[in-house]
This record gives C-alpha cells, structure tokens and sequence, in this order.
C-alpha cells in the first residue's frame, strides 16, 4: 500500500513497492497525459515532476516517491513557470504529434523554475534527454525563450 | 472513461473528439430519423460529396459536414491527425467555402467507410503519401461549399428573396437589402429538404480569407495540458493490459512456453499463446512486463535462423548486375553510354530503417461474441477493420474502430499488423485488453524501410555535362505486399519513384530500372519520404560526383541541367542566395546542395556541415526552398520542413538496422540513434508563393537533407558518402 501525492491529491494505492511510477499514474490512477516511450529513461516522454524537479518516471519505483509531491503534465498549468511554457508552447505552435510535448513541457518548466533565463547551450543541455520524432527541436528552444522573457 | 461523448455545442473555441464517432451510433442516428438516409452512390473520385445524411438532429448534405440545430457545426476528418498538422489544414478547406470560423467548428475522426472517406489520390481511406491537401484541395472545399449553398438557398426561400442576393459569413447567412439575418442551426431544417446540388461553384482562390492564413493548429491545446488521447490512452471499464513478445527470428513460431513464474507474478492474469507471439496480461502494464520477462519461451526459429544483414545485401549485389525492369528509357543509353568521352560510375546502399514513432505500437480490442471494438491510431481506418473481421470471422459492421490521434505515423502506421495480432491476443481474453509494444519489441518488430542497392552510371560529354544516365534500383517492393494491384508487370513505381519521370534533369539518354529482391523473413514497409527519400539520396548524391568529374560547382552544374524545369529552378537558386552559397566558412565546415521534386513540391536545400577532426559529424545550418503550389497553412509547411529535416538528419547520421542470426540487433535509443535537441541545427525555411496545384509537405523535408549533408562532408573532408548511414566513416583509421 502506498500513499502518494499526486497533483494535491492524496492517492492510497495497493501497488507493489518497485512498479514504476508511470504504470501507477497511467494504469493504477488514469493519468494518460504522462507517456511511455521507452521504459529505460532514454527518451523522457515519461517526465514528471517530484517536490519541483524533474524525474523519469518510468525508472523511479513508487515507494521512492511516497510522501513527496508528484506533479503531472495535468497539473502543471497551475504552475507560473508550467503555465508560462504552455502559453509559450501554443504562442511558437511547437507542437506536432504531441506525444512527446508531456515530457518537454515538464522539463521545460523545471528548467526556467531553476534557471529563468537560461542559454542556448543551457537549453539544449536541459532538453537533450527528450526526444521529439517529430523534429519540434527549433521550436522548443524558442518557445523556452519565449516563457523565460515573459514576466 | 467512454470514449464516446455526446456531441455539444462549442460557441467560443475548436474542439476535437478524440474518440471519434462510432459507426454505429453514425448509423442509428441517421436510421432514427426515417431509415436507409445514407444515399447516393460513391465513387473515389466524388469521396463522400452524394452521402446525404439527413436526420432530425443535423443537417449533412455530404460526409463531412454536419450542423445541428443549436448551431454547432461538426467536420468529420477524413485524413487522420500525427502531427502533421491535417486536422487544422482539413478543416481550413471546409471551413473557407462553409463560411464559419475555425473557432466555431468541432472536429470528430471519420469511422472506417471507404465508400466515404476514400483517399481520391490513393483510392482508399488511407493518410500517407503526403497526399491529405493534395488529394482533398478539391472535394473537401466543396463539400463546404455544397452545404452553405443549400444553407442560403434555405433562408433566401424563407425570406422570398433571390439567393443571389444573400450571402454567408462566420455561420450565419444574411440578406443585405433587408438586413435579415439567421444562423446556420436555425436552417438546419428548411436546408435538409431541399435536394444536394450536382455542380458548386467554388471561390476564386484570391478571394479566400482562410486558406494561406497561418492558422492556430485546433489539436493543440489539448496536447499541451495531458488531455490529448492518443491510441495509448485508450481507457475502459475493466480493461486488461498486455505486452507481448513475438519470435525474434522473423518467420519463426512459438514452440513451447513455461509460464509458471509468470502466473506467480502479483497482477498476472493469464498468458496467451499465438502461432508466432506470447503475450502475459495483467492488472497493468508493470505486471504484464513483469510476467513476459519470466517466461521461459523455446522458439522454433524456422529457416531464417542464420540470417545476417550481409548475406543479404551481398544477395543484393548479385541480382543487382543483371538487368532490370525498365522503368523509364529516353534515347539509347546502350549506344551513348559508350561513345561518352568520359563513363562515371558508383554503387550506392541504404539501411533497413525502423520508424521508432514515440507512441509505441499499440492497439486496444475488445471481443465479444457479436462484435469487436477497437480503440487505435492508424494511418489505414477501414483496414483496421478489415483485418479485425478476418480474425474474428464477424461481419465488417460488427467491427467498430475509434481511432485516436496518432503518436507519430512516419509510415509505422499504414500497416496492422498490430492490430491483427492484438485482436487475436483478445479474442482469448475476457473483457477489454489493451496491447502494448515495449520499445524493444517496437524496433525489433517493426515493418522496415527497404534496403536499396543502386548502381549508376553516367555517361559525359568534352565539357563534362552527362549524355548518358543509367540507374539501377535494387530492392524488395512495398506495392507488391502492401497494394498488389499496383505492382504492374515486376515495377514498382514507388522504388523508383523519384529516379524516374520525375528527373529534374535534362538529359538525352536516360535508363531507369528495377530488380526485385525480397530480403528473407523481415517485412518491408514505408518509412517517410517514401522511394524518393532513397533514390534523391542517390541522385543528388551521383550528380555531385558528376560536377566533381566535370570540376564545375555544384550549384552551377544542376542549373545547366535543369533548364527545363522552372520550378525546380527557382528554388535552387533562393536556397543558393539564402545560404550564400559561396561565402567564406571556417575550414571543418562545408555546405552541400540538394534539389529535389517530390509529391508534387519542389524544394532545394542547403546543408551546412562540420566534420571534426575525430570524424564526428554536426549539421550547423540548413537553408531550405520549397515551391508547394498554393499553401493551405504556411506555418504548418514551416514546421512540416523543420521536423522532415531532422527525421532526416538522424537517420543519415545514425540510422541502420542490421541483422545477425535472424535477429535484429538493435533495442532502444541507445542503439537506435536518433537527433536530439544539442545535435538540431538552425534551420531557415523559405516559401516561394505559387498559384500552381499544391503539392504534398509532411515527407519532402526528409527527402533531402540526406544528400545536402552528404555533399557537404566531401566539401569538407574529399570523402563521398555512398552507403548510409554516415555513423564512423568519418573517423581517422
């Protein structure tokens, strides 16, 4: 049995201690926004946020997080800097497919939470663990430039 | 979580039903107003214009348009939405001739009919080829223009005026001398008795307020906030979630499997056996994982066993030396080709690619004794159902498929093999199950982009220009698999698309052929671009060799060429002065052209590429032109470039799958390599404004960027690249 916090929701889940987090939220809760793509933190699409920073929640077992503060791709635009990112996200049309932009948007947003007015060298280091099939790259960085220069 | 919502009126913004409509519901609610509403006889050409669906509920004078009463308007998508934008640009065509705002309009995905929703260009319901504006530039703008003609004819016989004298605009239909005025819903009435016009007249294109506008996209709001459904997130009461491993030799069968541990997985459900797969289901995905990993399997690999991406393509470099299917023949190679005063030649080979979409493949189903359910994206709606009916021996409208939007297509999706293999999985499951591919299972099983091997050779006059071209195309055939019909008398015409009639070039003698050659075991399959994005990798490759031969610049040498072609042209000479082609670089960076035409675009792109001392390539820069004909949504062809180009540059770079031991060696994104944001270069997209038909944009992107960057590292290093991917060629030995 884990409890887990979960947007400010509070979640009692019969879940073995190791399932990863992202089988929890997609499967257990029926949070879909957070995506599987390739189960071994290669790719990011799975990007959530645990107490503010960014993790791939298709490595971290559940019992890791119980008691910290998950937040979602759901709950992010409750966020200044995750809604910041979405408005910025829809101002530059980044998206294509979209089934990457969960996972960029999370990280995105914990970027400019920790660094408001990042680089072009500390965007691409910050994004380079999210891959986007469908080639959203010069997008991403302008829209990340975009959220950083709005007040 | 129903996947089918009730239809509701949106007054302030666009909204997409991402479940879509079922056919069945379509049907009962046509039938509910007097039965057999469904009329008219259809054939491709006139995709869905003669459905009247007339009901109490709607007004729908074709299968893409509805209005209700309360005034909302419904446009049923045809071509399915993967992120290249179709949805938006779809309902742009609509909405300029209905006269409503994208802002009014409610999107729903069109149910598998291909009486309906056939692909004019393709003759099925199908979304690839980068046919959507294309194939739907003409019958979707008159399917809006159809039904507001019947809306003011409606409201001219109200008010007893000539219909001349209304007009329509932003849903509403007015009559100016008297200023009259009612909306769309309150005509949806009187316009549904009234008889659908043969012939519509259609704007004049520089009367449009909508087409050429750089829309907002209307998917993307909800993929922004986690509320987009894809096929993935597909949700049902008591759903059931599988994961499977198929033989990993291609051919091979299950012969036997231990499940035992599996069943002792907390969560595991049940393991189900097919002829060639095993799939574990569970209470989620980490069970169903869980369990797949403990199963003890003993494959019967079958004859494929031995199988290495050697033996392949050294059985492709036999059957490429004798001749071919002649697929284009222009004077008399065989008599030019010798009394050239000088014979260039070279062998040029591409890999097996993966699509590696990010949406693994996946399909939920649901059987039940008298119907099958199926919640997916895919590029090919009515061959969803299809396949779901051969499994299940039921009837094709007992087949209901909801499809999603798409995590990615690249051409993955035009093929249902995960489809039939999930419906089979359900038909030994109870309740609804959701199948999903790991994404090792998704490389290693995925429907492959060919291996090509071609041979060409040129023939050259004193000053160096080519009198003689023979290109030799050696692969296995798409069509032949995919649309038999196609495959005509041993050519396939997408092999040598792009190698063919479509040759920009001017050049007296010409011989273009085919030679068929199936690798064993593994499918073959689209992958995006298609066979241009094979065969100008080679083209544009060979004719930079050719310049080199001639000592002449590139640019200078394709213009000499390609006087015939204006459009071609055109674009070759914005990218050269976009790029400054010319200008001074630092001495690791060298620029590389490619021109190209392609699903009836033109485009030109320049690649600017650093090669580092330890053979690492980075692309830098890439200045691209296109000629598309009329744009529908400039942005989008904007995007459409930029994302082609990268697809492109990760696969030139990294992408190859090999085989050893009748397996595939690659797993994941560790070793299969694509771009990542470090590794994207600037890119600059320039639209040259055109009256002409619109061409396709989702693949032309890709087709390029392979042979730009390939030119520019022998700009750099001397070395020409003619087998890809580039990986470590460049390294120092």
């Amino acid at each position: 049995m884990a409890t887990l916090l979960i947007n400010d929701q509070t979640h009692e889940l019969d879940v073995p201690d190791d399932m990863p987090l992202l089988w929890v939220l997609r499967d257990v809760v029926g949070l879909t926004g957070t995506k599987f793509g390739c189960g071994v933190a290669l790719c990011g699409a799975c990007t959530v946020h645990v107490d503010g920073r960014s993790i791939r929640s298709c490595i971290t077992p559940v019992a890791s997080v119980a008691g910290k503060k998950v937040t979602t791709i759901e709950a992010i635009g409750e966020t200044s800097s995750g809604k910041k990112i979405q408005q910025a996200w829809l101002n530059v049309e980044v998206v294509q497919c979209g089934y990457c932009q969960s996972g960029q948007i999370m990280s995105a947003a914990a970027l400019i939470e920790s660094n408001p007015n990042p680089s072009d060298a500390e965007i691409d280091a910050a994004m380079s663990g999210n891959i986007c099939r469908c080639g959203t790259y010069p997008r991403i960085r302008a829209a990340i430039k975009q959220a950083s220069q709005s007040a | 979580m129903g996947l089918e919502r009730p239809l509701k009126p949106i007054k302030d913004k666009a909204k997409i039903l991402s479940g879509g409509v079922s056919r069945r519901s379509f049907m009962v609610t046509s039938a509910a107003a007097g039965g057999g509403l469904l009329i008219g006889f259809y054939l491709p050409q006139s995709i869905g214009a003669k459905a009247q669906i007339v009901t109490t509920e709607a007004f729908g004078p074709n299968a893409f348009v509805r209005i209700r009463p309360d005034d909302s308007v419904t446009l049923v998508m045809p071509q399915v939405e993967m992120g290249q934008g179709t949805y938006t640009s779809m309902s742009m065509l609509i909405a300029e001739e209905l006269e409503v705002d994208l802002a009014q309009v409610t999107l729903e995905a069109a149910p598998p009919d291909d009486r309906l929703y056939a692909n004019p260009l393709l003759g099925f319901q199908v979304t690839g080829g980068s046919t959507s504006v294309p194939a739907m530039w003409e019958p979707l703008r008159r399917a809006g223009a159809t039904a507001r003609i019947m809306l003011i004819a409606a409201a001219a016989a109200d008010w007893n005026v000539d219909s001349m004298s209304c007009r329509a605009e932003k849903g509403w239909v007015a009559h100016p001398p008297t200023g009259q005025r009612l909306n769309y819903g309150a005509l949806v009435d009187a316009a549904a008795k009234l008889p659908v016009p043969d012939k519509v007249a259609l704007k004049d294109p520089k009367d449009f307020t909508l087409i050429g506008t750089p829309a907002k996209r209307l998917d993307t709001p909800d993929k922004v906030n986690g509320k987009a459904q894809f096929g993935i997130d597909a949700m049902l009461p008591g759903m059931k979630f599988a994961t499977v491993a198929a033989c990993p030799v291609f051919g091979g069968k299950l012969a036997s499997v231990d499940d035992s541990k599996a069943m002792a997985v907390k969560g595991v459900r049940q393991v189900v056996r097919l002829d060639n797969a095993v799939a574990v289901v569970g209470d989620h995905m980490w069970a169903a994982m869980q369990g797949l990993a403990a199963l003890d399997i003993d494959w019967d690999e079958g004859p494929n066993a031995k199988v290495s991406t050697a033996d392949i393509v050294h059985q492709m470099d036999i059957a490429s030396q004798k001749p071919g299917v002649v697929a284009r023949s222009d004077g008399d190679v065989a008599k030019a080709m010798p009394g050239a005063a000088r014979k260039v030649e070279a062998v040029y080979e591409m890999p097996f690619l993966a699509h590696a979409a990010m949406e693994p493949m996946n399909c939920t189903v649901h059987v039940t004794p008298d119907g099958c359910e199926i919640w997916v994206g895919i590029q090919v709606v009515s061959r969803a159902q299809a396949t779901a009916a051969q499994v299940t021996g039921l009837p094709l409208d007992k087949i209901q498929v909801h499809n999603h939007l798409l995590g990615g297509g690249f051409g993955r999706r035009l093929d249902v093999d995960g489809i039939t293999q999930a419906v089979a999985i359900a038909k030994q499951v109870e309740g609804p199950v959701k199948v999903v591919w790991s994404r090792e299972e998704d490389i290693q099983h995925d429907v492959y982009r060919p291996y090509y091997y071609d041979r060409l050779a040129a023939g050259l006059d004193e000053q160096g220009l080519p009198v003689a071209w023979n290109h030799r195309v050696t692969g296995s055939s798409i069509l032949a698999r995919w649309a038999p019909p196609a495959f005509v008398n041993g050519l396939d015409e997408d092999a040598v698309n792009g190698a063919a009639k479509e040759l920009p070039y001017s050049i007296p003698n010409i011989l273009v052929e085919y030679v068929r050659h199936e690798p064993p075991g593994l499918t073959t399959g689209w992958w995006r671009g298609v066979g241009p994005t094979h065969n100008i990798f080679v083209i544009e490759s060979f004719i930079d060799e050719l310049a080199a031969a001639a000592r002449k610049d590139p640019i200078e040498y394709r213009r000499a060429l390609l006087g015939k072609s204006a459009r071609a042209l055109g674009v070759l000479n914005l990218a050269a002065e976009k790029a400054g082609w010319g200008g001074p670089l630092p001495a690791s960076v060298g620029r590389g052209v490619a021109v190209q035409y392609a699903m009836g675009t033109y485009l030109s792109q320049i690649a600017e590429v650093e090669v580092s001392k330890d053979g690492e390539v980075r692309v830098r820069r890439v200045v691209c032109a296109v000629d598309c004909g009329q744009v529908v949504n400039p942005d989008t062809i904007v995007a459409q470039i930029e994302g082609g180009i990268i697809f492109g540059i990760g696969a030139a770079l990294w992408g190859e799958i090999t085989l050893k031991n009748g397996r595939v060696e690659q797993h994941n994104f560790n070793d299969y390599r694509v771009l990542r944001i470090n590794e994207a270069p600037l890119i600059e997209v320039h639209l040259v404004k055109s009256t002409e038909a619109p061409g396709g944009i989702g693949e032309p992107g890709t087709i390029g960027i392979a042979p730009a960057m390939a030119n520019a590292v022998v700009a750099v290093t001397g070395k020409r690249i003619r087998k890809l991917p580039i990986k470590d060629q460049l390294q120092p030995a």
